[in-house]
């Protein structure tokens, strides 16, 4: 029995593979949100769906990011399917009010008689020298709202499969495109399907430590992983897939094996998702850790213009290496 | 009694009943209200209908049973003259789990799907981009259905205002923009806010048109409603009314009005729709004072039995605070 | 009769202040009617009533401040009897209507503390008991989900080092511990330095066989004895070696107490004291050892015999052993290790002969002496022992 086909592909293509089919497959679902249509999509992911799908599908939307998504959370009450695109989670903060107070609200402030099936995509973080205000990573103020669901793919399977999950699951879901997997490269199953939104996914065994990261710090990762391997430093990655729900018990099981836990994380320190894990693994695992939990986040600063400044804000495999070393004993 | 009017200008006697009583039902249910609050029985934030009974009633007397709505944090008047039973409303009012909405929403958040009332909101202006949302989703799958959004004259200095008639007009979507312009929004006045007080002036900048509406005259009310919808209906895009009317009580509980002249308010109250309507009916001999005293003794008993309900409700298990935060998904 | 009450009229407000009363006793109001005004945080505010009637009597004056809920007037509907109002004006405190919310622990989260297969410990417990060389596997937990806490740790430590006098039965393993902590301690906080002697006994061992041929055998003298007694005499020359250090200070001893090591014969060690042996004669101590050994093999000894010492000794000269390098049992400052008495080549006078020699090893806290006075300690003992008449 020969194995299944792969195709060559972009984590690009694959987004556009899962709009194509949802598109496809039931009529309800349409794309909205800034330059989707004529332009092609800002990021060259609804490329070619206009032509296809025609206006009524792929709607190009004015400036108006609380318009749009309100009117994505309306339409998705009224029976629809919709897909809102905010450009970038940085101008997700003008319509930060219907995201947070209707969209998460809607089911619970209602006693349960309305539901709000709304997929919300958004382009995330930093590495492009577009400093201050087109680079934050805010995946965990979403993250800390009951009521929304929040996703990260960071594989090409998760991009061509987050979707479909996204768009059956009857409640909010956001999904955070970091900007630096849209061209990455590689092998796709030719029946890649729907993926579940809810697990994190161990990228990589090993034990002596646990790296838990997600979105565009997985790859970041899993090379600091290759590199302490030469060190004979096992390194576990944990990609954690969904960032609300957080898969607690992938992350128990891998930390109480290993002992030791770094996490990294393109937000800030203060009061990101770095600081949940951690937490949850004090709270849960504490008499399993053999050393402090570490991680690795953003500089304390906007993230700067010049590129040496902007390298040294973000986090880089040199650093989650040199953590891991600390972690370790070695290197103090 | 005859069936017929005299006056052409007014309803049908049932009809012109009908207005009359479920504006009495409004302001006695109001008024209750305060007095519940008063005795700390409701909680949190109560902002009264009281004065502005003629646009809900008019309103929802011109709107089909598929259309939807969207109010405002005020919106006690929308939700009974819609149909959502009064019982429920005082029981969610009270924070019950016999409310329409197991006592989760309150006062400010009174939902139903079955008369697709789509609340209830306490952000200003929070309510325009759902209603063209849910009009665009009517539009979409061909329904004929409008979506009447209510929201103060407050609204139209936040951005969800002007983003969302740009959007509703650009892509012609049904929805009937109702903006019940009572002067205040809180304790700043439209002429302290806004350059332009012309609201439906706003409106028409925008490509739509726009018409200002007598809010303390039902029949003027329901008659440029009416009008308004079967444009909405035929594929013309979205309407807009600017009704002016005035609120009788404060803001909400707390306020102590020093923002406005008791002259100011009692010159509006001359002008009360029930006043002005009932007194338009007895001199046409639609009805008698015996009629009002006894449309008045019907609504309190309705009253009473809803605070009864209300009363008699229980209080929701702590246990399942964590409920309906997400929607259980079978299998 | 029925009673009006102050109106709560916002979620954040307790109390108001009366400003005017808008009706008076025996007037007749109607619904909607303003009947007082009262002042509030936000300003003057009219209250309304929602019912008709008569009012009877005014309870409270302006100028007062009253709790929402509090009784202001009384009044009765139109056709009742005007009643006398029994109600005291005191401030009333609202009926609570609504039941007190159970206070839900939202921040409750069900943890799961896992099925690991470690022993419950916290970090600085671990830390604490590696110190102390305590087995955690033994102790029971005190701490959340029974896992074991520093004071745990602590507690099965200083359990075992009495202070008061205590029956031996009691002794045993936990001494077993003590010693095992001790020599952890000793090891990682003593500086030792070490110094070697090989020390001519020929002269001594030659006395004491003139002196034990004229004892009987129970009262015969072994070796160790006058060893012992010169060791404690030794010490006068350099205090330095005899005492405590405790709390980074050395507190030299007045006393010169030798804990003598006795092995067990179930194996094991006990090191008790043999109490100033710089002033009792060979025989009083030999008599003292002999007991001392009896009771240490039977389990019998007391713990302050075990606590007493100002130095010890330890000797493996039974098992052939020719240097000892012994650890310092702190708070002790020295340690003196003795080796097998054996038959060497000796030079004596420039001359080759025989002698029975044995190896002495001085260890010693660096702290209080260096190898100087150590030095200088072996090199007094070496001379005591060349005069065992003197002992």
């Amino acid at each position: 029995m020969s194995a299944a086909t792969t195709n060559k592909t972009t984590y690009r293509e694959a987004l556009r593979a899962s709009l194509r089919e949802a598109l496809q497959n039931d009529a309800r679902v349409f794309l909205m949100g800034e330059d989707v249509g004529r332009y092609g999509g800002s990021f060259a992911v609804s490329k070619g769906l206009l032509e296809e799908f025609g206006e009524e599908r792929i709607r190009d939307t004015p400036l108006s990011e609380s318009a749009f998504v309100g009117a994505g959370i309306g339409a998705a009450l009224g029976g629809m399917r919709p897909i809102v695109e905010i450009m970038t989670v940085n101008f997700s903060l003008l319509c930060l009010d219907q995201i947070v107070n209707t969209a998460a609200t809607l089911r619970h402030m209602s006693g349960g008689q309305f539901n709000v099936p709304v997929v919300i995509r958004m382009t995330t973080g930093a590495g492009r020298q577009l400093a201050a205000q087109h680079s934050h990573s805010l995946e965990c103020w979403y993250a800390h709202v009951p009521g929304l669901r929040v996703v990260a793919p960071a594989t090409l399977e998760d991009a061509r499969g987050m979707l479909q999950t996204a768009l059956a699951n009857p409640d909010p879901v956001i999904i955070f495109e970091h900007n630096a997997l849209y061209n990455m490269e590689g092998e796709l199953n030719e029946n890649a399907g729907a993926v579940d939104i809810e697990r994190a996914s161990v990228r990589r065994a090993g034990k002596h430590i646990t790296l838990i990261t997600y979105g565009g710090s997985l790859h970041k990762t899993l090379r600091a992983a290759d590199k302490l391997a030469t060190e004979n430093i096992e390194a576990e990655v944990i990609d954690l897939r969904s960032l609300r729900p957080l898969d607690d018990a992938t992350i128990l099981q891998s930390v109480r094996k290993t002992r030791r836990v770094v996490i990294v994380d393109e937000g800030w320190r203060s009061g990101g998702l770095s600081a949940e894990i951690g937490m949850r693994i004090a709270e849960q695992a504490f008499y399993d850790l053999d050393a402090p939990p570490a991680r690795v986040c953003s500089a304390e600063v906007p993230i700067p213009y010049a590129k040496h400044m902007e390298e040294a804000a973000l986090p880089q495999t040199a650093t989650i290496v040199q953590t891991v070393r600390e972690v370790m004993g070695q290197n103090v | 009694m005859s069936g017929t009017a005299i006056d052409k200008n007014l309803p049908a006697r049932e009809q012109a009943i009908a207005w009359l009583q479920q504006m009495i039902r409004i302001r006695r249910f109001e008024e209750k209200c305060a007095q519940l609050y008063g005795a700390t029985k409701i909680r949190g934030f109560l902002h009264l209908y009281s004065g502005e009974e003629a646009i809900a009633v008019g309103v929802m007397s011109a709107l089909k049973n598929t259309d939807a709505v969207v109010a405002t944090y005020r919106e006690h008047g929308q939700a009974l003259a819609r149909g959502i039973a009064m019982p429920s409303i005082l029981a969610e009012m009270y924070g019950k789990q016999e409310g329409c909405c197991h006592g989760r929403g309150g006062s400010m958040h009174l939902f139903d799907a079955a008369t697709r009332f789509f609340g209830g909101n306490a952000i200003v202006g929070g309510g325009l981009p759902i209603a063209v949302g849910l009009a665009l989703a009517d539009k979409m799958q061909k329904r004929t259905n409008v979506t009447a959004c209510f929201f103060g004259e407050g609204a139209v200095a936040e951005g969800e205002f002007h983003e969302s008639l740009n959007l509703a007009a650009l892509w012609k979507l049904p929805v009937l923009f109702l903006c019940e312009n009572n002067l205040y929004a809180m304790g700043t006045a439209l002429t302290r806010s806004e350059s332009q007080t012309d609201i439906h002036q706003k409106a028409q900048s925008y490509n739509i048109p726009a018409e200002v509406v007598d809010g303390m005259d039902v029949m003027a009310v329901e008659a440029a409603v009416r009008t308004a919808l079967d444009a909405i209906r035929s594929g013309a895009g979205p309407r807009f009314l600017e009704l002016r009317t005035y609120r009788f009580r404060a803001h909400s509980m707390f306020d102590p009005e020093l923002y406005r002249s008791k002259d100011e308010v009692e010159a509006w109250k001359a002008r009360c729709p029930i006043a002005t309507f009932s007194a338009k009916l007895l001199a046409a001999n639609l009805i008698t004072q015996n009629d009002i005293a006894a449309f008045e003794k019907i609504a309190d008993d309705e009253i009473n039995a809803a605070v009864a309900y209300a009363e008699a409700g229980t209080w929701e298990s702590v246990a399942t605070l964590t409920r309906d935060v997400y929607t259980e998904m079978t299998a | 009769m029925s009673e009006y009450r102050l109106p709560s009229l916002g979620a954040d407000m307790d109390a108001a202040k009366l400003v005017e009363w808008c009706v008076k006793p025996g007037e007749k109001f109607k619904r909607g009617d303003i009947v007082a005004a009262v002042e509030t945080d936000k300003g003057i505010i009219d209250i309304e009533t929602f019912e008709e009637g008569i009012v009877d009597q005014i309870l409270v004056q302006p100028g007062t401040r009253i709790a929402v809920g509090s009784v202001l007037a009384t009044y009765h509907q139109v056709g009742e009897a005007p009643a006398v109002s029994t109600v005291t004006p005191a401030a009333q405190t609202t009926v609570a209507s609504i039941p007190s919310t159970p206070i839900h622990d939202a921040a409750t989260i069900v943890v799961d503390t896992g099925v690991s297969d470690r022993v419950r410990i916290s970090p600085v417990a671990r830390r604490r008991a590696r110190e102390l060389n305590v087995d955690v596997g033994k102790i029971i937990g005190t701490g959340p989900h029974g896992a074991i806490s520093i004071e745990d740790i602590e507690k099965a430590s200083s359990a075992v080092v009495a202070a008061e006098e205590q029956p031996a039965e009691k002794l045993g393993a936990g001494m077993r511990r003590v010693i095992a902590a001790a020599m952890a301690r000793s090891k990682r906080e003593i500086p030792h330095y070490y110094l070697s002697t090989t020390i001519d006994l020929t002269r001594m061992l030659d006395w004491l066989e003139q002196q034990n041929a004229k004892r009987s055998t129970t009262e015969r003298i072994v070796y160790a004895m006058p060893l012992l007694k010169a060791i404690a005499l030794a010490l006068k020359q350099v205090p330095e070696l005899n005492g405590v250090y405790v709390d980074n200070t050395f507190h030299p001893s007045a006393t010169t107490h030798i804990g003598f090591a006795i092995s067990l014969r179930h194996g094991g060690l006990v090191v008790p004291a043999l109490r100033d042996v710089d002033r009792k004669d060979c025989a009083t101590l030999m008599r003292e050892l002999d007991d001392l050994v009896a009771r240490a093999r039977s389990g019998h000894l007391r713990s302050s015999e075990l606590l007493d010492s100002t130095l010890t000794v330890t000797s493996l000269g039974e098992q052939g052993i020719e240097t000892v390098f012994p650890i310092i049992y702190p708070p002790q400052v020295a340690i003196v290790g003795l080796g097998s008495v054996v038959e060497r080549a000796w030079s004596v006078g420039g001359m080759i002969g025989s002698r029975r020699v044995i190896t002495v090893t001085l260890a010693a806290d660096h702290r209080v002496s260096d190898g100087h006075r150590g030095g200088r300690y072996l090199a007094a003992l070496d001379r005591l022992l060349q005069e065992p008449e003197q002992l």
